[in-house]
């Protein structure tokens, strides 16, 4: 609590509307599609919203409502939460911000300030928060987490959950479920043991731990030599789904440490790059589905899990769908774990196909050398974290891609000192992406570029592309009018048809997207809303 | 004009240049990393080294040649650590820096060596402007077309060997930022020219009228970079002493020098 700080005032009589979200609310979050109550949409995480004001013929119409200035320049990767016409989102690291939803006014902004060991390793980010009842819940980057009244903004409990100086860090939103607010860590560059947790959402008291690596005696541990599962990393840094009626909570994890060099490690390395479905009430293992056994590539498995009831061939399904960084489409039954397929949706080489178990089989050279080894796709992945989006009415599966380009990896020897970067390798990527910069405005497509990727989510192939000249960091949203909203580094917001990939309507916002558009409803108006450069846009029709 | 580092990856072995010397210990090179390298020599190493890289003595990287160094670790220390008791400074260059510069040094040998020497730069600045007809397409400080790659400062960025390699193949290596453009409009007609700027949805480009031209790409039947240089091959044209003339005179520009400040 010391060193929380109440920064900004409240700027407005505190919120106006105080219904409470209730876990019944967040269950059937279907029912109020005007709000959009966890960070992918809803338990499914489909980023789907069953909102229609807004249509391929009327998109046209789409105009800037109001804009919201961060203060900060880190990379704005939050989404918004939107509960009856407020908006709480994240401005990096760790400011909770609470805006009226119609005309971005600010409400109130609670600030906490890490502690200076904060060691995140890839920015000073934060990708939104949690609300139960009428408390927000928020990871911060020294690896705390913190409870805040949604109606003013005050801290309630702050707790921490792991050491940042040995390299933890939380950078996604957490998962409300019941009474627990369920949190992972990252940190994967530093060689920390991975775990996802549940805190009860009153106290912040510790109710389970499930560690992503199993310690000795447990099943699994024996995937590690030596000690080597005492610094083998397995992160969460993106947030999971849940499916209430098996009471299974689904996250992806990340990679084993070190990332490049797995002769410290030997085995396959359970549960890094994997699947882990994990009892919501006692944070026991279901099942898992390892993506990446003995992953020396940094194929963090920390997309987000998207689930589905599918009729898969021919009957009705629980089933999992998961565009991994690695390369492959699957889908996963998500009772059982059974894999049930893994098709490529890019180029892939570092491995060939599947058994009939589910494994990858993988060629004995593509694995990292010290002279080096190309793998596809390169180190930044098919995909990453940006969020993809299923939309039941087309059964399409929308995947933020990157196409066409590797990376050379090089093994290097590396040792484990606490809280510093344990890589054990350097991958450099053949051609760089992006058309950030002039001199790679240049390069040839086949060289690397970006896309919307569409497969068809039962059969995983392919259904349309949107290419984009550069790469993407930026999330899917799709609607029940089927449209698909998105961005890119470039600068645009734009608005597909979610059947065709049609462009449809473009705004320019000025700076990189680098998160997922999300939609909501006040007073019976639809607004979509995104993130770019350091603002928040809401765009809404023309009245 | 080309790049220096050969397309793709590059593997080669030292040892076939240096005859008895033991193989060096080289790694994969990939081709971003020779780019990076190759400014990180111009802003660094050029000063003392020289755009040849034989401006000192004993070394000429063109050549592979050096006088403490065999394999690229050497390198990577020599570049970090400095030579004591030389005019060679310790550089506070990132290890991934340093491994551009050493990858960039390597593709240099990859290139055929020169073969006109020495030539004359008077008798090649007559070529250029004359004859060979460079600046219908080129230009040269105030002279000459924009359709082209500018030469102003070619001589200040490009080694001799590539400047002749342009010359002789322009096809065979056009850096990226040279690579034509080529778009065909809805009813057919192409053009083609040098891109300015693109992004997902449009394309900008110089024509060769020099017209500045903006268009977007929903509204193009194709668009896309040409593969082919327009550039005409001067191989068999123009004979070994004219090609040794427009190498020298196009090496001596190293663009325009600032004029001083001139006082009332």
């Amino acid at each position: 609590m010391k060193k929380t700080l109440l920064l900004a005032l409240v700027l407005a009589a505190t919120a106006t509307v105080g219904a409470q979200v209730s876990y019944d609310r967040l269950l059937r979050a279907d029912r109020e599609p005007q709000n959009w109550l966890t960070y992918s949409g809803s338990y499914m995480s489909q980023r789907h919203s069953p909102l229609t004001q807004i249509t391929p013929a009327n998109v046209k119409n789409l105009e800037l409502q109001w804009v919201w200035q961060a203060r900060s320049l880190e990379r704005f990767q939050a989404t918004a939460l939107v509960v009856d016409g407020i908006m709480y989102t994240v401005q990096a690291p760790n400011d909770i911000v609470a805006l009226d939803a119609v005309s971005g006014k600010l409400f109130w902004m609670y600030s906490y300030r890490p502690a200076a060991t904060a060691r995140p390793c890839c920015g000073r980010v934060n990708r939104g928060v949690a609300i139960l009842g009428d408390t927000l819940f928020m990871g911060t980057i020294d690896a705390h987490l913190v409870a805040v009244d949604a109606k003013g903004g005050k801290p309630i409990w702050d707790v921490a959950i792991a050491k940042p100086e040995s390299g933890y860090a939380i950078t996604h939103a957490p998962l409300v479920i019941k009474d627990k607010v369920v949190v992972g860590v990252a940190g994967g560059e530093f060689g920390i043991r991975g775990f996802l947790a549940a805190y009860d959402a009153k106290t912040g008291k510790e109710a389970w731990r499930f560690y992503t690596i199993p310690g000795p005696g447990e099943p699994g541990n024996e995937t590690w030599g030596g000690d080597s599962w005492k610094r083998g990393g397995g992160p969460i840094w993106n947030t999971g789904a849940y499916d209430p009626e098996l009471n299974l909570t689904y996250w992806g994890t990340g990679n084993p440490s070190p990332d490049y060099n797995g002769d410290l490690r030997p085995g396959d390395n359970l549960y890094t790059s994997s699947l882990v479905a994990v009892d919501a009430d006692t944070g026991k293992l279901k099942w898992h589905y390892q993506f990446t056994p003995h992953d020396e590539y940094d194929f963090d498995s920390t997309q987000v899990p998207v689930l589905a009831d599918v009729q898969w061939q021919g009957r009705p399904r629980k089933v999992l769908f998961f565009a991994n960084r690695n390369g492959f489409f699957y889908a996963l039954d998500r009772a059982t774990g059974e894999f049930l397929s893994g098709k490529p949706f890019v180029k892939v080489t570092w491995a060939t196909g599947f058994d009939a178990k589910g494994h990858p089989i993988r060629p004995k050279d593509k694995f990292p050398t010290p002279e080096g080894v190309h793998i596809d796709p390169g180190n930044q992945g098919g995909t990453n974290w940006y969020n993809p989006s299923y939309s039941p009415r087309t059964g399409l599966f929308y995947i933020p891609s990157w196409v066409d380009y590797d990376t050379v990896y090089f093994k290097r020897p590396v040792e484990y000192v606490e809280g510093q970067s344990f890589g054990g390798g350097i991958p450099r990527t053949t051609h760089p992406p992006g058309i950030a910069t002039t001199t790679n405005s240049y390069q040839l497509p086949s060289e690397g570029h970006g896309a919307i990727r569409a497969m068809d989510a039962l059969t995983g192939q392919k259904k349309w592309d949107f290419e984009m000249a550069d790469v993407t960091d930026a999330g899917v949203l799709t609607t029940a009018s089927d449209l698909l909203f998105s961005g890119g580094r470039e600068g645009y917001f734009f608005a597909l048809d979610a059947k065709t990939g049609a462009l449809l309507w473009k705004a320019t916002v000025g700076g990189v997207i680098a998160s997922g558009p999300m939609t909501y409803s006040v007073n019976g108006r639809q607004y979509v809303a995104v993130n770019a450069g350091s603002a928040l846009f809401s765009f809404a029709l023309r009245q | 004009m080309r790049r220096a580092s050969s397309v793709g990856v590059v593997l080669f072995s030292l040892a076939v240049l240096l005859g008895a010397r033991p193989a060096f210990a080289q790694r994969f090179h990939v081709q971003s990393e020779a780019e990076q390298g190759e400014q990180l020599y111009q802003a660094n190493c050029i000063t003392c080294h020289g755009l040849e890289g034989d401006e000192v003595s004993g070394i000429d990287f063109g050549k592979g040649r050096y006088k403490r160094a065999t394999s690229d670790d050497d390198l990577m220390r020599i570049i970090r650590d400095g030579i004591p008791g030389t005019a060679m400074p310790p550089n506070k260059l990132s290890e991934i820096q340093r491994g551009n510069i050493v990858a960039y040094l390597r593709s240099l040998t990859a290139m055929e060596p020169l073969t006109s020497l020495p030539g004359d730069a008077a008798r090649g600045q007559a070529l250029v402007e004359g004859k060979g007809n460079c600046l219908s397409c080129h230009r040269i400080q105030a002279n000459g077309s924009r359709t082209g790659p500018d030469l102003t400062d070619v001589g200040q960025f490009r080694r001799r060997v590539e400047i002749e390699k342009a010359i002789l193949d322009p096809s065979a290596e056009i850096r990226p930022e040279n690579r034509s453009y080529k778009v065909v409009t809805r009813d057919g007609t192409t053009i083609v020219g040098r891109l300015m700027n693109h992004d997902t949805l449009m394309v900008l480009l110089i024509d060769d009228k020099q017209q500045l031209r903006a268009f977007n790409k929903a509204d193009l039947r194709s668009y896309g970079f040409v593969m082919e240089s327009p550039m005409p091959s001067y191989k068999g044209k123009i004979s070994n002493d004219e090609l040794a003339d427009m190498v020298r005179y196009l090496a001596s520009l190293k663009g325009i020098k600032p004029q001083p400040a001139q006082t009332p």
